[in-house]
């Protein structure tokens, strides 16, 4: 499976995911400027942390009109598996590519330390080597993480199982319902606060984020072999 | 050519903590009648004229897609006709 990993001016997570994704899965990922305007011969896309355009505006808002990601928004619409972390996740919601907004820490602090997160929904081309419930140890770093979005909305993501990581202990940031990560409709646009490229060795603290590579990897192997 | 005055503020039902935290602020400043504090944008756009699409039109769009997040902010803007400067 081969990965793009998008880097937009101040991202600063897409070492970590090329490394996750090289080293940790033993997969192909190549960097993709912000500038790209082709995405061919990629099977999935990876959006890293960071501050793109120094969050300017608000984090997300800009980089959603980068070149690279009408290319990103039409890969998506194609089925093909979309994951973006931390301002990953925050130029997903600025696109539109999923629900809801990512608001201001509710205690204004920069967050920077390890969670306990639950998996809620296991049934997801990005989470099926976890188990149902199953807490995992993740880190997260960010200022914006607390996830908003209206109660008509909410009630859409429950029905459709689209929460897929809540805070399972503490919630650091103040989001709805303890949301830590979502799922599109589709199934194939993930956004999530947390860093599994972070935890992808027992070195760095924790291998609990190695399993969602390997979901994608995994899932990505069945379906081309069903076609 | 006008002048566009756009204003970006949190719709009332998000909380704003930035906002929380400077009325607490001027409270300390021993001002206890400031009741409510919230923080927005502001933004001064020049636009020149263009036969084809209204200035309200041209501002709406770029606020609804860029300049306000409408899931949690709202905008409202004043235009200002004035004469080119030669």
């Amino acid at each position: 499976m081969r990965f793009a990993v998008i880097q937009f001016p101040g991202s600063n997570c897409d070492v970590d995911l090329l490394h996750a994704i090289r080293d940790g899965v033993g997969e192909e990922a190549e960097y993709v400027p912000h500038t790209a305007e082709s995405l061919d011969g990629f099977d999935g896309v990876l959006l890293p942390g960071g501050f793109s355009y120094g969050d300017y505006l608000r984090s997300g808002a800009i980089s959603r009109f980068s070149n690279v990601m009408s290319e990103v928004t039409r890969f998506a619409e194609e089925g093909k598996p979309v994951f973006g972390t931390c301002n990953g996740f925050q130029i997903l919601v600025e696109a539109g590519l999923l629900p809801g907004a990512l608001q201001r820490n509710e205690n204004l602090h920069f967050i920077c330390k390890t969670v306990e997160l639950e998996v809620v929904n296991n049934r997801t081309k990005f989470t099926s080597e976890y188990d149902k419930q199953e807490l995992l140890t993740i880190p997260v770093a960010h200022g914006e993480g607390n996830y908003y979005c209206d109660e008509e909305t909410l009630s859409e993501l429950k029905a459709n199982d689209q929460i897929v990581f809540t805070y399972a202990s503490d919630n650091p940031n103040g989001s709805v319902e303890n949301i830590a990560g979502i799922i599109n409709k589709q199934g194939n646009v993930l956004g999530m606060m947390p860093h599994p490229e972070r935890a992808v060795e027992d070195l760095l603290g924790s291998s609990d984020g190695l399993r969602f590579f390997e979901s994608m990897v995994k899932n990505f192997i069945k379906e081309t072999a069903e076609v | 050519m006008y002048n566009v005055k756009v204003y970006v503020t949190y719709k009332e039902s998000i909380l704003d903590p930035q906002g929380e935290a400077v009325r607490g602020a001027v409270h300390r400043m021993g001002f206890d009648e400031i009741e409510d504090i919230r923080i927005g944008k502001y933004f001064e756009i020049k636009v020149s004229d263009t036969a084809d699409r209204s200035v309200e039109e041209v501002i709406e769009t770029i606020c609804d897609k860029l300049l306000a997040n409408v899931v949690m902010e709202s905008y409202r803007y004043e235009i200002e006709r004035v004469k080119e400067t030669v």
